[in-house]
């Protein structure tokens, strides 16, 4: 439709993200993003579970049994680790939302907080849940 | 001849239009996250998943009820929101339109899904 009237190829394009290096500001922008769409995945498999609950023991063990085989395993750990990356790095963006934590200094800074919380939550909570606290 | 202000042009046309109100909601639901989340995650630890009536039981506890219930309300939220943009941003022509509108319904889905069974487990319609 409109394709044809707006997009020409030839006309200069803006912000040029190709020119840009990977640094820790702009790759943890895009981590947050694909972790986001991989928990909005982990909330179809959560809600799942929730209603083989309420669909009798057999729905359940089936599901339950799938996520406590190996890859069902794996996969958890890889949602317990975009969750708690989503959910640090989602917090530093509210602080940029009001202001706060704008400096280069201070941005790269909890660039790196936010890294090593989500690493070490992740390894904690399954520290945490293998032993079956 | 346009005897429209350029004021009212711009309240009128802006480019955002219902922007703002899809921002402040994704915050909102971001806000509302950070508690629920952290309440269910340790609940997690501590869930008696080995055992079906167990979880069943630990469904119906009323307190566990409202904030599962809470949780999906603004966990698919803020999940349609989010998948929106990401669709916005990088699905262009005729599928974004048909992305949009499939995850629209998915969520929609998996609210009402959710929220079935949340009211089931809170009633004790269980098997």
């Amino acid at each position: 439709m409109g394709r044809k009237f707006m997009a020409r190829g030839d006309r200069p394009l803006s912000p040029h993200l190709g020119i840009y290096r990977w640094e820790i500001a702009n790759s943890l922008s895009i981590v947050h993003r694909m972790t986001g769409v991989m928990l909005s995945l982990g909330a179809l498999v959560f809600i799942g579970w929730l209603v083989s609950i309420v669909a009798g023991a057999e729905a359940y063990e089936f599901v339950q049994g799938g996520l406590d085989s190996l890859l069902g395993r794996l996969m958890l750990l890889g949602w317990t680790f975009c969750f708690f990356y989503h959910l640090a790095n989602g917090v530093r963006h509210l602080f940029w939302d009001i202001g706060a934590g704008f400096e280069k200094r201070q941005a790269k800074m909890s660039g790196w907080a936010v890294m090593i919380f989500s690493v070490a939550m992740t390894l904690g909570f399954w520290t945490l849940a293998l032993q079956g606290v | 001849m346009n005897l429209q202000s350029p004021l009212n042009k711009v309240l009128g046309l802006g480019s955002a239009k219902t922007g703002s109100g899809h921002w402040w909601a994704q915050r909102l639901t971001a806000v509302a996250l950070i508690p629920l989340t952290i309440w269910f995650t340790i609940a997690l630890l501590g869930l008696p998943v080995g055992s079906h009536a167990d979880m069943v039981a630990w469904m119906a506890v009323p307190l566990n009820s409202i904030l599962l219930i809470l949780l999906v309300i603004s966990l698919v939220y803020h999940s349609n929101l989010g998948v929106q943009v990401v669709i916005e941003d990088y699905v262009h022509g005729g599928m974004k339109v048909a992305a949009l509108i499939a995850v629209q319904f998915g969520h929609i889905v998996l609210a009402v899904a959710g929220l079935y069974a949340l009211i089931v487990a809170s009633i004790g319609g269980s098997s």
